[in-house]
């Protein structure tokens, strides 16, 4: 058996900073992550980051990424890679299995949970041939594998994920030969929509696509117009030309192990589905156990560093290392960036939204 | 299809040794580190699996948790290509139906 | 929440750019080259104002605000340009020349051009709208992968231009 103060399961944004902010303020912390490197989704966003100076605005993400782990080797932070994460419990006890062969048992003081979310998918006739991917799936094989997936690529889905990879893939070579989206108007920040229109890429609103056309593999789109109500309208249909489609159509958190350590759950639909409750500083239900990321709802990653920091700065003044007052103080200091990112007409729903589980989180926690 | 060279923000892709995998009993080129998918893609390679119904199927989360991209890796089934790394040598196989595992498989 | 045509064709209309607080007027041109900011959304981002050497751009706070721009102190150095995370703004001189205009915008595809090229130049929706005369090409450290391109092309097409074909 291994004994750890903190041990945080997921080193992508947010359980990187938990990690800094834990072991800053001086308690023994170990990070868990099924995968061979450390960073999560963050080595994938080569794009500048919003936010200001503070949130490390104008930085590309990979580039933050690599700030992260170099604070992380400062500080001594054992990350075990290759860990998947199988059991936990309410007593905060953890089991494992390292490097697809050995079963490990970790006793925890802390328990923070920074697993992320995953793509959702849309399924309509032909989803499931070869050349129908993740939006994030084609994000990670042309800028952390370097291989092209496709030529020419239709992305559903015009939120900013959508929009930001289209882009990317023509950073990459390839050319974007629409994006579909099915609302009346474009999800994403003007600014990236923006870019790739004067780049070419044309945006069909209001548009869904209707099925794959292609036996083994994708060889072209069709698309069609919906009503107001998202039904097909006759006689709309279009093909368009590609050899992939990218699905872009939201995340859903990795809530998994919230369920299984027990902890209670709220139901937020704005900020992905069922979350699993908890308060300001982070914690849960379940006595111990932490969140940060897009376990506690969709959002960025610059709010996942945050989240991160609070998880890790009020984990350790739980066990002793910040007295009351310096907890307040450097989770107020948080949320006040936290706040500025929030705010505006994007992040308005999810401040809201995000209001809402805090609420049920005190009421429920304290 | 094929490799990202160069790219304008990611400059020149950093040099790696190139090795040999064995794909359904052809030879091709891999570079050491990287994912068996990314290698299959940088060769031209979509299909990787077919289903009990016979439906082809590639890669589609591209991180290790839908399990869309399972192929048979020396010998052994359902081994999820888009995180495991290839090796000199390896033996690569395009999955038909649910794999079987013999006694003393090692998960790859 | 804007409506327009950002919402739908995925480019800003004019008319949605001139009821924003940083879109030059016609007077403000003639002063020489100003960066001319096409951010018309609340978006939480402010490295535009961080970044002006001549504390020319502000936002304040909330970060959201939309950022507002004295051109009497804009020098059209640049440095906003590649600050941009959005990519939403560039440089245009119309004082340039007798009959042409200047136009600098960040750029982040290859094969980049070189000067002397001559290159296609594009309006917001990618339309060609006429061929450029590629004068510069700075992709200087500090600007982190971002290029900033200078072109010249021909002043009746001053307005239109906002960036260059991809090749």
């Amino acid at each position: 058996m291994h004994k750890a103060s903190v041990v945080i399961i997921g080193a992508g944004p947010a359980g990187l900073c938990a990690a800094i902010e834990a072991a800053k303020a001086g308690a023994k912390v170990l990070v868990l992550d099924e995968n061979l490197k450390p960073g999560g989704q963050l080595f994938k966003q080569i794009h500048k980051f919003f936010g200001s100076k503070e949130h490390k605005a104008g930085t590309r993400g990979y580039e933050i990424g690599v700030e992260l782990l170099k604070e992380a080797e400062v500080l001594n932070i054992d990350v075990w890679l290759n860990t998947e994460v199988c059991g936990i419990d309410k007593e905060k006890n953890i089991w494992a299995v390292r490097n697809g062969k050995d079963a490990v048992h970790i006793a925890a003081e802390r328990i923070i949970l920074a697993t992320g979310a995953i793509e959702n998918a849309v399924a309509f006739p032909g989803w499931t041939l070869p050349g129908v991917m993740g939006a994030g799936a084609a994000q990670t094989m042309i800028n952390i594998h370097r291989v092209l997936p496709g030529k020419r690529v239709v992305m559903l889905g015009s939120g900013n994920v959508g929009v930001i990879v289209s882009y990317q893939l023509m950073q990459a070579g390839a050319d974007v030969s629409a994006i579909v989206e099915a609302s009346p108007t474009l999800g994403g920040y003007g600014v990236h929509t923006a870019k790739v229109r004067r780049a070419g890429v044309p945006f069909y609103t209001s548009h869904s696509i209707s099925k794959v056309i292609g036996k083994e593999k994708v060889e072209a789109v069709e698309i069609v117009a919906l009503d107001q109500q998202w039904r097909p309208i006759n006689g709309t249909k279009k093909v368009l030309e590609a050899d992939t489609i990218c699905l872009a159509a939201g995340l859903s958190p990795l809530t998994e192990l919230a369920w299984i350590a027990g902890c209670q759950f709220h139901y937020i639909p704005e900020l992905g589905g069922h979350l699993p409750i908890h308060n300001r500083y982070m914690e849960t239900t379940a006595a111990g156990i932490y969140v940060a990321g897009d376990i506690t709802g969709i959002e960025e990653a610059s709010t996942a560093m945050e989240e991160g920091m609070l998880a890790g700065i009020n984990a350790a003044a739980s066990l002793g290392f910040y007295s009351q007052k310096e907890k307040e103080q450097l989770s107020a200091i948080v949320w006040d960036r936290l706040d500025a990112l929030r705010c505006g007409y994007f992040g308005q729903k999810r401040k809201t939204a995000k209001e809402r589980m805090i609420s049920v989180g005190k009421k429920v926690i304290g | 299809m094929g490799r990202i060279a160069e790219h304008p923000i990611l400059g020149e892709m950093k040099s790696s040794k190139e090795i040999e995998i064995i794909v359904d009993g052809k030879p091709y080129s891999a570079l050491e580190g990287e994912m068996i998918a990314a290698a299959l893609i940088a060769n031209g390679i979509q299909t990787f699996r077919y289903t009990k119904h016979k439906g082809p199927r590639g890669i589609y989360c591209g991180i290790g948790r839908c399990t869309d991209c399972i192929m048979i890796v020396n010998g052994v089934p359902n081994v999820r290509t888009c995180i495991t790394p290839v090796q000199d040598g390896m033996r690569i196989e395009t999955q038909h139906g649910t794999g079987v595992w013999k006694r003393g498989d090692d998960h790859a | 929440m804007i409506q327009g045509a950002l919402k739908t064709t995925g480019a800003p209309s004019l008319e949605e750019l001139k009821k924003s607080p940083a879109f030059p007027r016609a007077e403000d041109y003639q002063i020489g080259p100003i960066a001319v900011i096409e951010c018309i959304e609340e978006i939480p981002c402010n490295p535009c104002e961080t970044s002006c050497p001549k504390g020319s751009i502000s936002i304040g706070k909330p970060i959201t605000n939309l950022p507002r721009i004295d051109f009497n102190r804009c020098s059209g150095c640049g440095i906003c340009v590649a600050a941009c995370p959005g990519l939403a703004i560039y440089i245009k001189d119309y004082t340039y020349s007798q009959d042409e205009a200047l136009v600098t915008f960040p750029y982040e595809y290859i094969p980049l051009p070189e000067p002397g090229d001559t290159v296609i130049l594009v309006n917001r929706q990618g339309q060609e709208i006429c061929e450029g005369l590629v004068k510069k090409v700075n992709s200087a450290k500090a600007f982190q992968q971002t290029t900033l391109v200078s072109v010249s092309y021909p002043k009746q097409h001053f307005e239109e231009v906002v960036n260059m074909k991809r090749r």
